[in-house]
């Protein structure tokens, strides 16, 4: 008879810990790129976020992350989600993930993204990002729409991206070429 | 820093050179770039971020000046929108330029399109509204036979596009999905997948188009249709079991390498792809054999195949650890996925430590062996430096608590908490805590429950919920099932908090003080060597403590005054009284003069706080009738009449729009502070105390670790022996933890075990509890006023009323009609009864349907039964009362003699009998019914019929049956039929109003279904529906009027009830909560 008689303080938290573990549709929050420094290279929302929380949570986020020592867990459980970061070089590159989804599938995510920008840029340094992060944004929006993975084949993300670039080179010649 | 800005300027040169194309326009590309160079450089170069934003100022003002000029080329513009993004992200406001990103991907070329759209994904978000202005682009792109252009439309249109404008590309989108070009298709697939996301139904009916996409000849593209197939099967997983075999064919074809090369990440087949079908199929086979018989095979294969040799085979593993237990259970894959999570255990990486605990605490709920197995591990996970390794073990000492490791687990969680910053943690550790400590009936005495409960309360008080305190009243106030037990409690709970109070220099959190105040006020009586004047000593310090808030001081002033009775010299509150009638604080100020007032005559002030009635129910006369004298004397002597203030401002509104019916906002209550509320005090705010009293302290750890030790003394030592130390240590502390769940003692796992006493189960105190949890804040009620006067709010009714009822029958109530799908909802209403549904012969339903049809009618619920007969009950909801009928039906092959039924007079209630209710003989098989009007005599809110049933059958001597059934309020709750007109008149007249606020989902939202459910579940009549503003009425028998307002707004409906009773509309609205949540 008692577990009838909980009230709802009881029941709040039962329910609370069943559906921790439950299968979610997973969807990454956002995506962050920062120096060591603390300086924002790339910022990707997925989930319609207000500018003020935005910047809230960047600035909160790097510092957490930053504070972290090198050879701690790449998670971290921060408000209600799961972070999932990773430094390459002096770049911290950082997901935001709910937190029943796989740490570690993210953790591959990100590394093959650097991969696809190194691809791309060849040998890629925090340099080639700074100074050409639009690139960096394309290279992420086809690899990743609407922060779930688009395509795990790196030839064909490359390849669409080439595609593009080699498009949009051919018309700005063209419409220079008009100009003159 | 310096070295950053080296590495910049030298890279400079190098990187231009890099992006220029070789040959003609390098020049003006090149001036382009260096103007973000430029900026970059700029920024770098700074040291303080106040050059920083002199200099982004700078540049956005230069924007701004070029990008709105009109000589500026698409060329200009492309470039100025890189320099716009790039402050937006340092985090300066650049929205000026957000019209003109839209412009340039309508406007621009290839090239400037692209980070047109670039910009707009990154400035605006889905709810902007310049995001429409975007719309005619994104038709025309998707339109385009340029493959980047279509490209660009599905990709933004998968991040951002407003859901209202959907209908406008649907059928475009739908086209892709046919394109010859796999890029497009698999574009199209996902940007129908983000619709699907944000609005369900406009995609549904290209479900067809959906398994197509599935059997797509690309890879690519059925990876991105399993992103949709996984969404919908989460939501509706049996509507998709045919596709199981599908799934698992794709995955074996995956697993066994079938796939292109170029799909592969370091050297595993497509990763992603196979999370996400292993996803799919842990939710297709979960509680379902016959699916999950398809997948044990391939489930099979994953686990060998994934030789463990890079992270993503681990990530893999731990995909299908979790499907394998998801599904009906293998044995033989269940064995496989545990070594598995072994392997994660036990790695040294430390990334997959944390995978492991994750998984353990997911698969212990259905095998807690694994724990044992591992629990050395768990035990160096423990005091593991990073504090998410920490965390995380936690969670899954959490989820293996029984009675006998709560200690220690508590224990290590209040570590825990005491390091811990965060506050997100920090809130949801005690939560877990608490959870164990009170729900889950574990705690193992009192001394230990108070003492966790102080520990909480001090780390966690400023942070935590509300209800956690007066919950944690609430359980101290009404007790557990035994009093004495109770009685102990309290008095070691007051003393702990004396000897608290006595530290010196000691802090505690606001919340916490007024726990101890509540507690003191209520319980000090217990104290046997203490008499009232010391408590109140120690009240009256904190009261002149400034650190203390005003909200606590109300809550100790009124431990104070609940005190003052009992006391015995009044030095010290004749002092107080002083103090406090000339505090600035006003709040202060009322209390002492409430104070001062009470105190001037002891035996008022005796019965108006009594001892330990904190849970006697509080009767309050809301109507005032006391003061009928005085009103008539003034009224005669000339006063203008009073108006209550909801007529004064109906009044006001009508006079100023001639419109009668608004709601009421105008008047400002903000700056009255409501001392007293329904249930105590109405406080706020909170910040620092301390306090010095000498004494000795209790220490507060003392308990848990004596029972920390008794626990671990239980367990076998010899392998103690043997180890070093620290590893003794461990041990101690791993049988401490792992006590319960082991084989040898083939104690209940996990549930719970039976030894441990019941005794922190709350006792119910009925719905009335449930309900003050739910509408009140501050559900700590206060002892005080209990006493004044009875409620007589029947007298009240008003003359309109009675015409109205004059003027039109309500047995006339269609009622007939709704009666089908009003006995069908009519389970809900009982669904709390919890009770088999009897299935009458045929006998009883033709009675029931012969005699009753007309009025609704519960389900029969057999109460009661032996070998002989079964009782079961229903109720008929008539117009004037309640009928009860009774149905004694006899089972085979017995017969009954003199059968007689009797109810046993109940409160509130009057009851008739309808039929004679003797009978000589039942014979075998039949049924007799007997039947009994209830009439209510007074509102209350539970209430129970009891009675008893003897018979004699052939041989034995006459058999005497109990049963009793549960009577809700809402049993006596009738439909009443108004017009508008007359539900304006009522409304005015009524006094007694609850407003309430219900969220609801967004399909409720609509007026119209919402009314449905009332009208259906709690019998209210629709009157009217007036725009978004919904009208109802009922009564509660034999006449007493309540009428409902509703209006709804967003996703909120705001609920105001009004009637001649007081406590009806608190109940209905508790009720109407009750109905549209569960709903």
């Amino acid at each position: 008879k008692g577990h009838l008689e909980l009230g709802s303080w009881g029941k709040r938290f039962r329910t609370k810990s069943r559906t921790l573990h439950s299968v979610h549709v997973l969807q990454m929050r956002f995506m962050l790129l920062f120096s060591r420094q603390g300086k924002l290279r790339l910022q990707k929302w997925y989930l319609a976020t207000s500018d003020k929380e935005r910047k809230k949570m960047v600035r909160e986020l790097m510092q957490v992350v930053l504070a972290r020592k090198p050879k701690m867990c790449s998670f971290l459980e921060w408000r209600d989600l799961k972070v999932v970061y990773k430094r390459y070089a002096s770049l911290y590159f950082c997901c935001a993930i709910e937190g029943q989804d796989n740490e570690l599938i993210t953790l591959e995510l990100i590394h093959r993204y650097v991969e696809l920008l190194d691809k791309y840029f060849g040998s890629v340094c925090e340099l080639d990002i700074i100074f050409n992060f639009e690139k960096a944004y394309f290279i992420l929006d086809e690899f990743l729409m609407g922060g779930d993975v688009q395509d795990t084949s790196k030839k064909s993300v490359l390849k669409a991206i080439e595609q593009a670039d080699l498009l949009q080179e051919v018309r700005a010649r063209d419409s220079e070429e008009e100009e003159e | 820093m310096s070295d950053i800005v080296e590495k910049t300027l030298t890279a400079l040169p190098g990187l231009f050179l890099q992006n220029q194309p070789a040959g003609g326009p390098a020049a003006p590309k090149a001036s382009f770039s260096s103007r973000l160079g430029g900026l970059v450089r700029g920024i770098t170069a700074l040291t303080s971020k106040h050059e920083e934003e002199k200099l982004i100022q700078q540049e956005l003002n230069n924007l701004k000046a070029t990008v709105s000029a009109p000589t500026t080329t698409l060329k200009m513009m492309k470039e100025c929108m890189v320099r716009l993004i790039y402050c937006e992200m340092l985090g300066y406001d650049a929205s000026f330029g957000y019209i003109h990103a839209i412009k340039l991907a309508q406007q621009g070329n290839l090239l400037e399109k692209r980070v047109g759209y670039l910009a707009v994904s990154l400035f605006l978000h889905e709810n902007h509204e310049l995001l429409l202005l975007l719309v005619n682009t994104v038709v025309k792109d998707l339109q385009s036979t340029n493959l980047v252009e279509v490209c660009m439309a599905l990709t933004i249109v998968s991040q951002i596009f407003p859901r209202e404008m959907i209908p406008a590309v649907l059928p475009l989108i739908e086209d892709k999905l046919q394109h010859s070009k796999e890029i497009i298709r698999r574009k199209a697939v996902l940007a129908l997948y983000k619709f699907y996301l944000i609005a369900p139904n406009q995609v549904q009916h290209i479900h067809i188009k959906f398994r197509k996409a599935l059997c797509d000849r690309d890879v690519g593209v059925m990876a991105a249709s399993l992103h949709i197939y996984l969404r919908m099967i989460k939501e509706n997983s049996s509507a998709y079991k045919d596709l199981t075999g599908s799934f698992v064919t794709i995955l074996k074809q995956v697993v066994g390498g079938k796939l292109p090369v170029d799909f592969n990440y370091h050297s595993v087949p497509a990763p992603w792809l196979q999370i996400q079908l292993l996803r799919i199929l842990g939710l297709l086979g979960k509680d379902d054999q016959r699916t999950s018989e398809l997948m044990y095979d391939v489930l099979d294969e994953s686990l060998r195949r994934a030789e463990l040799n890079h992270n993503v085979t681990y990530a893999i593993l731990f995909e299908c650890v979790h499907t394998v237990y998801s599904i009906y259970p293998k044995s033989e894959l269940l064995e496989k996925a545990a070594k598995c999570i072994g392997k994660f255990v036990l790695s040294p990486k430390i990334n997959l430590k944390y995978l492991g605990l994750k998984a353990l605490t997911y698969v212990i709920q259905q095998d807690p062996t694994l724990a044992l197995q591992h629990q050395m591990t768990i035990i160096e996970c423990l005091d593991h430096p990073d504090p998410i390794i920490k965390r995380e073990t936690l969670e899954l000492l959490y989820r293996i608590t029984n009675a006998q490791n709560v200690t220690v687990i508590v224990q290590k969680m209040l570590e825990y908490l005491h390091q811990s910053k965060e506050e997100y943690i920090i809130v949801n550790l005690f939560e877990s805590i608490l959870v164990l400590n009170t729900v889950d009936t574990y705690a193992p005495d009192n001394a230990w429950f108070i003492q966790t409960m102080n520990a909480v309360f001090s780390v966690g008080g400023d942070v935590m919920h509300p209800d956690i305190p007066n919950n944690f009243l609430r359980l101290l106030a009404e007790g557990f099932d035994d009093e004495t037990e109770d009685q102990h409690l309290r008095l070691y709970a007051v003393q702990s908090y004396l000897t608290l109070l006595d530290m010196e220099n000691a802090f505690y959190p606001q919340r916490f003080l007024q726990v101890m105040s509540w507690v003191l006020g209520e319980y000090s009586y217990l104290l046997e060597k203490e008499k009232p004047e010391d408590v109140i000593t120690r009240l009256y310090k904190l009261l002149m403590n400034d650190s203390i808030s005003s909200e606590t001081k109300a809550w100790l002033f009124a431990a104070v005054i609940k005190l003052t009775p009992q006391a015995h010299s009044s030095n010290l509150v004749e002092r107080l009284i002083q103090e406090f009638t000339i505090s600035l604080d006003t709040c202060m100020r009322q209390h002492a003069f409430e104070l001062k007032y009470l105190h001037e005559n002891i035996e008022l002030m005796k019965s108006l706080f009594p001892v330990d009635k904190s849970c006697e129910e509080m009767v309050v006369d809301a109507s005032l009738s006391f003061l009928d004298g005085f009103v008539a004397e003034g009224l005669s002597q000339g006063a203008a009449p009073y108006k209550p203030h909801h007529q004064r401002q109906e009044e006001k509104l009508s006079q100023e729009k001639g419109d009668f019916f608004h709601e009421t906002s105008s008047l400002k209550l903000e700056g009255i502070k409501k001392l007293w509320g329904k249930e105590g005090y109405l406080p706020k705010k909170e910040s620092k105390i301390g306090d010095e009293v000498e004494a000795p302290p209790i220490p507060q750890e003392n308990l848990t670790i004596e029972n920390m030790d008794q626990v671990i003394t239980k367990r076998d030592q010899s392998q103690v022996l043997t180890q070093s130390k620290e590893e003794k240590e461990k041990q101690l502390l791993a049988s401490s933890l792992f006590v319960g769940l082991g084989s040898e003692g083939t104690i209940n796992l996990l549930g719970k075990a039976d030894t441990v006493s019941h005794k922190f189960r709350r006792k119910s105190k009925g719905k009335e509890a449930q309900r003050e949890e739910t509408t009140s804040a501050h559900s700590v009620t206060c002892s005080s006023l209990s006493s004044l006067s009875k409620v007589t709010c029947e007298n009240n009714y008003l003359n309109t009323f009675s015409q109205l009822l004059d003027s039109e029958s309500l047995t006339e109530l269609p009622l007939v009609e709704k009666l089908s799908d009003c006995s069908l909802s009519a389970p809900s209403l009982f669904a709390d009864n919890d009770m088999e549904i009897f299935h009458p012969p045929p006998s009883t339903a033709a009675s029931v349907a012969k005699g009753i049809s007309l009025y609704m009618h519960s389900n029969l619920m057999e109460v009661c039964n032996n070998e002989a007969v079964s009782i079961s009950s229903y109720k008929i909801w008539k117009d004037d009362c309640l009928l009860m009928v009774w149905s004694v039906a006899s089972k085979s092959g017995s017969e009954l003699k003199s059968a007689n039924l009797e109810i046993f007079p109940a409160e509130n209630f009057k009851i008739t009998e309808q039929l004679g209710c003797c009978l000589p003989v039942v014979e075998a098989e039949s049924t007799r019914n007997f039947q009994y009007s209830v009439h209510l005599e007074k509102p209350f809110t539970e209430g129970n019929l009891s009675g008893f049933i003897n018979y004699q059958l052939m041989d034995t001597h006459s058999v005497q049956l109990e049963f009793s059934i549960n009577l809700s309020l809402l049993d006596f709750i009738r439909p009443l039929k108004i017009s508008t007109e007359d539900f304006g008149k009522l409304w005015l007249s009524f006094a007694n109003d609850v407003k309430q606020n219900i969220k609801t989902s967004e399909s409720q939202a609509a007026l119209p279904s919402a009314l449905k459910t009332l009208q259906q579940k709690l019998r209210l009549h629709v009157i009217d529906i007036i725009g978004n503003e919904g009208l109802l009425a009922c009564q509660m028998l034999p006449s007493v009027p309540c009428l409902l307002h509703c209006r709804v707004h967003t996703n909120v409906i705001a609920l105001w009830f009004r009637s001649s009773c007081s406590s009806l509309p608190d109940y209905l609205s508790y009720q109407c909560q009750k109905v549209m949540e569960g709903s």
